[in-house]
């Protein structure tokens, strides 16, 4: 069995560790300070937004990883 | 703790006798009404009896009911009611086939029970790092989370055995986790399904006897979705299953859009001794059973054993994580 694949799934639990560290850590806590009175509804938007963008980040390196494996598993 | 060994072992053995002794029943009635489909990785006419489904909605309901008895609590109840509702529409696109969105919206609706019910958590726990409060996002993740796991099932349903021994392995795994989570209650509920699919998985093993059909690889998924939210292990859940997670990524990467996985080109083609090798098409869309297939050809006997491979890894995984929520950083 290639080790590729495995190394695959390792990777998107090693992702997933590492997004939900993220999400607790930084984006869940975030407060903008300096900015007096913003709607926490406005608050909400932006740590969901950040949340996509670390989705998004999070697609597009996996989608990366298998279009190596495909592309390496056909020329082996 | 004695009770809850007990209750276990009782809903286990009524999942899994009931659909061990229901389904050469359920074979001989479909065959019998000509309801079979044709295996189209055998040499051959081979039809084979579909849908199964109908025996594991007796397996799961069954052994839930029961476990409901001895713990009524809104968990269960919700759980049961979630199953049903995945099994009506899995055996709805089993009569009927529908759209690719029929499904993901249709499993919409089959989280109302457990939001009507309050059997849900707003915080999502990470390992390592806590949790997050997030109120009104969770209700949306509750309504996303049944058409994920019901369609990732699903959609693994490619080959003889793959989507009752994934849920098998994956149910086991999401089991051992929640009790070390100590959430006794609904691991119980999650030995229901593990034993139903284990019980199941006998008769769908390469060469199968009964293919699910959409009723019962639906109905699998979204019992395990429901399970994984009113257990508050969404995380864990998602790991167990990390092969079928990638086969839908993979396949939504390459197609692009939603649609019914028949209405695509198949991506893989048979060789003269029947082994499975991957198309030469380009547009094809790249499957876990055509990455498996990119360097060699494999029988369908041995794919399902590498994808079964595949979940037990992620389910040591899984198990893993599970005993690192306890710890933090």
């Amino acid at each position: 069995m290639d080790v590729k694949i495995y190394s695959f799934i390792f990777t998107m639990w090693i992702l997933m560790l590492v997004g939900g560290g993220l999400i607790t850590l930084i984006i869940g806590p975030l407060s903008l300070g300096s900015i007096e009175g913003i709607d926490p509804i406005i608050l909400s938007g932006i740590k969901i937004g950040l949340a996509l963008v670390l989705i998004f980040i999070w697609v597009f390196v996996l989608t990366k990883i298998k279009n190596w494996i495909f592309k390496s598993q056909v020329k082996s | 703790m004695e009770e809850k060994i007990i209750v276990a072992i009782i809903v286990s053995a009524i999942a899994f006798f009931s659909i061990y002794a229901f389904t050469p029943v359920l074979i001989k009635f479909l065959e019998k009404r000509n309801l079979t489909v044709k295996d189209v990785n055998k040499i051959g006419d081979v039809m084979i009896p579909r849908p199964g489904g109908i025996s594991i909605m007796i397996g799961i309901v069954t052994s839930e009911i029961m476990l409901y008895l001895f713990f009524p609590i809104s968990e269960i109840l919700a759980i049961i009611i979630t199953s049903v509702l995945g099994f009506s529409v899995g055996i709805i696109d089993d009569k009927k086939t529908m759209g690719g969105w029929f499904k993901p919206l249709a499993l919409a609706f089959c989280a109302a029970p457990i939001l009507l019910l309050g059997a849900y958590d707003s915080n999502l726990n990470f390992p390592l790092f806590g949790s997050v409060q997030i109120p009104s996002l969770y209700l949306a993740l509750v309504v996303f989370m049944i058409p994920i796991t019901g369609n990732t099932i699903n959609s693994v349903d490619a080959l003889n055995g793959i989507a009752s021994g994934v849920t098998t392995i994956a149910s086991f795994a999401l089991a051992i986790s929640l009790f070390i989570l100590q959430n006794y209650e609904i691991g119980i509920a999650c030995l229901c399904l593990a034993f139903a699919s284990l019980a199941f998985y006998k008769y769908h093993k390469f060469p199968s006897r009964i293919f699910p059909g959409d009723s019962g690889a639906v109905m699998f998924g979204a019992t395990y979705g429901a399970i994984a939210i009113v257990g508050q292990v969404e995380v864990i859940a998602a790991i167990a299953i990390l092969p079928a997670i990638i086969n839908s990524f993979l396949f939504l990467s390459s197609v692009k859009k939603i649609v019914e996985h028949r209405q695509i080109k198949n991506p893989v083609k048979h060789t003269d001794d029947f082994k499975l090798k991957s198309t030469d098409e380009n547009h094809a869309p790249i499957t876990l059973v055509r990455l498996l297939i990119a360097k060699n050809p494999l029988s369908e006997k041995q794919i399902s054993n590498e994808v079964l491979k595949l979940t037990m890894f992620s389910g040591v995984l899984a198990v893993i994580t599970a005993f690192m929520m306890g710890v933090k950083i």
